[in-house]
């Protein structure tokens, strides 16, 4: 009878363990199919496009099947860019139903504190010596922290004391929010020696890897990943299996979801609504640190504005995945992602120069997007009853 | 239904979209005319400025001076056959009559430049070019009679004290020329005061190509034209021995309008051009280096800043693209070596500014210069001075044809008369436009260090005559 109740005990435990591992795990599982699904589609799509176009001249299909590989990557690339920026816009409106329109200058701020960062350590001769891992561990730590904070206050300043108001309201503020930090950044950073547009310094992470080497012509293209995007990619990577756990497997993460489902009767429940809408944004700002370091570190420079269109895109990004879902985000940070690297290398070449892909990027992207939401309104891992945050 | 419905209306949003794009990039160089035509227009003006230089040089000088002009081509060496300016002036104030010298009474030239302000420092660079051209003339001109007075203004490099100021000075008879601005803003603002009265504006620095192209007869220059800046950065490619360029622009007038000129010149000049795309991405720049990467240009040619520039320039260097990179001048700043740091090997701009050390006829000034002010010339001041010696030029000749104090008009008709003479930065004679012909244009090798941005090594120099249409 006991041994039966300790076999059933046991039973009980490793279920449990294995239903946190699984929500835990499922998400990376998604992602990857989402990845490879976008990836699968639009390389289709571009190789029947080419077959088609290169009728009239074979080096299209030539030149565009050399180039795939290396246009998948950047897309991905890309994509964990919109997707960790995203993280922090869907944590927010899965707990208040409300965008937090500040959230790209919570990013820009974690980019502009990676490169003081780098910069301090450069004055005191540490950049060289240090290895890179340390670096991007101290960079990353010190950005998330500020981040977090900044948008911990942000709420505190601006948001909290608007929380019952209409709608409207707190939207406005921050789009207000957005530009105060915008100008005061500049107005810090102009006035210390990392200037309008900062430089953000790395120790040498080395050549980018080279995956492979597609002939065309007489030349080779290679196809190439830097490491500073690998560290991009696998940060990002970390980043959602954290917050995953934390949201679906802690007790932090399910007052979390409480607050989020009703706030009310969460408070009821003896939860400190205002401590965990806090924390959200801590967390989801630490979150927007961490991609503003990692995206600095991968471009190398920085200025007080570089937070607005990227904000903006992310935005798009969780709107597509489904707001208020964290894997939703991801999935459509990369989705988004594939879509922009894709036009914008591919449609000056399939329209013989007449468009420049480039420039023209964000208009096909965010059409097929727009496409997309008609037939899916709720995004594409939205649900009717959508998991909240 | 709906669903289909809202799907029809936004294909039809979506073609009207493609429509209008696909007609921008058409409709856009509507300016072919203008690059295309100064090689045709170099030789011809060449050979009329010749013909009458020599015409009325030998008219006015007689045997004073030994007329050697040569023809413009030969400007770019460091002695130039040219007659200088303060020979001119000196020769010309010679056939002066006692009696029109003493009737000229007060003559004042005047100048507009910021003296205060974020800009004050070129600005007074301006005014103390000014002071010293005029002071060595009247030094010169001594025992002629002449004295030319000098009046200078603040303009705070802002449009509406500029056109105050203009006022001021149309309103005072005894000044019969300007020299000025620094900001073309402010000269396009100041201008229609000049021209309602038709006072002469010789402007050392404005390179917007508005100044000479708005229909002001009395507006000149003595510096190039931004819309040179591509036609120039094509002759300099292929002068380099550049095959394909990869054209990007960064979509503003000023990005987009250099780039499209550069695409043109180039392509006239059998370069092949691999693609011209615009971008306004600030940071991530990797799907618009793939394909770039594919193509394997010998050159880039970017349109766009410095701020834009640096990042992307990093970014392809990383991917091991080590294509030759052009920009116009909107690359000249120190910061581009900051964001861009090694990158910039193999990185050149084009710009109508040169250092004063540039130019070789220009040492005595900078020596004067230092004697005088206690600080080295700033750039633009060494073409205030040549802008101040034209005055004088034009009026010195008005005089001696009204036989006593010049009208403005006559100033003008006299500007417009002037042979072309040599001044510090170069050999000068206006187009009809009041454009300098032949303008130079520099083009600089960019340095890694942005403590050492000022010594960027001088990689060639082009002179082109102004555009004609």
């Amino acid at each position: 009878m006991v041994a039966e109740a300790n076999v059933s005990k046991q039973d009980l435990q490793r279920q449990r363990t294995l239903q946190t591992l699984r929500t835990v795990f499922m998400p990376l599982g998604q992602l990857i199919l989402f990845i490879i699904g976008s990836a699968v589609v639009l390389g289709l799509i571009v190789v029947v496009v080419a077959f088609f176009l290169s009728r009239s001249d074979p080096k299209i299909m030539q030149t565009a099947i050399a180039i795939l590989p290396q246009v998948m990557i950047d897309g991905m690339v890309r994509g964990f860019l919109f997707a960790t920026i995203a993280l922090g816009y869907t944590m927010v409106y899965g707990v208040l139903e409300f965008i937090n329109f500040a959230h790209g200058e919570i990013f820009m701020v974690g980019g502009f504190v990676g490169a003081g960062v780098a910069y301090l350590l450069m004055q005191w001769g540490l950049l060289s010596t240090l290895p890179w891992l340390v670096f991007v561990v101290i960079a990353l730590v010190v950005g998330m922290t500020v981040s977090g904070l900044l948008a911990m206050a942000t709420e505190r300043v601006a948001y909290r004391p608007l929380r019952n108001s209409p709608r409207l309201v707190p939207l406005i503020s921050a789009i207000g929010m957005s530009l105060v930090l915008q100008d005061v950044v500049r107005l810090i950073a102009t006035s210390s020696p990392l200037g309008f547009n900062a430089r953000f310094e790395t120790p040498n992470f080395g050549k980018p890897f080279q995956i492979a080497s597609i002939p065309l012509g007489e030349r080779a293209i290679p196809v190439q990943i830097s490491p500073k995007a690998v560290i991009f990619i696998v940060a990002a990577l970390l980043m959602l299996l954290a917050l995953n756990y934390l949201v679906n497997a802690t007790r932090l993460g399910k007052a979390i979801r409480a607050v989020a489902q009703d706030r009310a009767t969460a408070s009821l429940m003896g939860i400190n609504v205002n401590q965990i809408i806090s924390l959200t944004f801590l967390i989801g700002g630490a979150l927007g640190g961490a991609a503003g370091v990692l995206f600095g570190m991968n471009i190398g420079t920085v200025n007080p504005y570089m937070g607005f269109i990227p904000g903006l895109k992310a935005f798009t990004a969780a709107v597509l995945g489904g707001i208020g879902n964290i894997t939703g985000a991801m999935v459509g940070g990369i989705v988004l992602g594939f879509l922009e690297a894709f036009v914008a290398s591919y449609l000056s070449l399939f329209t013989g120069g007449a468009f420049s892909g480039a420039s023209y990027a964000d208009i096909a992207a965010f059409s097929i997007l727009i496409l997309i939401l008609i037939f899916r309104p709720e995004g594409l891992l939205g649900e009717s009853t959508t998991q909240k945050v | 239904m709906k669903r289909i419905m809202s799907l029809i209306v936004l294909v039809g949003v979506l073609m009207s979209l493609l429509a209008a794009c696909g007609s921008a990039p058409a409709a856009s160089p509507t300016t072919a005319p203008a690059t295309t035509a100064p090689a045709t227009a170099e030789a011809t003006v060449a050979a009329t400025t010749e013909a009458t230089v020599e015409a009325t040089v030998e008219a006015t000088v007689e045997a004073t001076v030994e007329a050697t002009v040569a023809p413009t081509e030969a400007t770019a060496e460091p002695t130039p056959a040219a007659m200088t300016v303060v020979e001119y002036i000196m020769a010309t104030a010679a056939g002066m009559t006692p009696e029109a010298a003493a009737a000229l009474g007060t003559i004042t030239i005047a100048s507009q430049s910021p003296l205060s302000g974020d800009q004050a420092a070129l600005g007074t660079g301006i005014r103390n070019g000014v002071e010293l051209a005029i002071e060595q003339a009247n030094v010169a001109l001594a025992g002629s009679g002449v004295e030319i007075g000098f009046t200078p203004f603040d303009d705070q490099a802002q449009p509406e004290v500029g056109s105050a100021n203009a006022k001021n000075i149309v309103s005072d008879p005894d000044i019969l020329c300007v020299v000025g601005h620094l900001n073309s803003g402010v000269a396009l603002a100041s201008l229609p005061d000049y021209s309602n009265s038709s006072l002469v504006m010789i402007s050392p620095a404005n390179t917007n190509p508005k100044i000479t192209e708005s229909g002001y007869a009395n507006a000149f220059r003595v510096v190039g034209r931004d819309d040179l800046q591509g036609p120039i950065g094509a002759r300099f490619a292929e002068e380099i021995g550049v095959k394909t360029v990869y054209i990007l622009h960064d979509k503003t007038d000023y990005g987009q309008g250099v780039a499209e000129f550069f695409k043109l010149e180039a392509e006239r000049l059998g370069l092949e051009v691999l693609a011209f795309e615009g971008t306004d991405e600030k940071s991530d720049f990797s799907s618009i280096l793939t394909p770039l990467q594919a193509a394997n240009p010998d050159m880039i040619y970017f349109g766009g800043l410095y701020p834009q520039a640096g990042p992307l320039l990093r970014q392809a260097r990383d991917r091991g693209i080590m294509a030759q990179f052009l920009g116009p001048d909107g690359l000249d700043s120190p910061e581009l070596a900051k964001l861009a740091g090694d990158a910039l090997e193999g990185t050149y701009y084009t710009t109508v500014a040169a250092p004063v050390s540039q130019f070789p006829n220009a040492a005595q000034y900078a020596t004067d210069y230092t004697a005088k002010f206690n600080g080295s010339a700033p750039p633009f001041s060494a073409q205030a001075y040549d802008s101040a010696a034209f005055c004088q030029a034009a009026i010195v000749t008005a005089a001696v044809e009204a036989n006593g104090k010049p009208t403005r008009e006559q100033v003008l008709t006299a500007m417009k008369s002037l042979p072309a003479l040599s001044g510090i930065t170069g050999t000068y004679s206006f187009s009809e436009k009041g454009d300098p012909n032949p303008a130079t244009y520099y083009i600089f090798a960019t340095n890694s260090d942005p403590a050492m941005w000022d010594q960027n090594e001088l990689t060639s120099k082009i002179e082109s005559a102004p555009p004609t249409e």
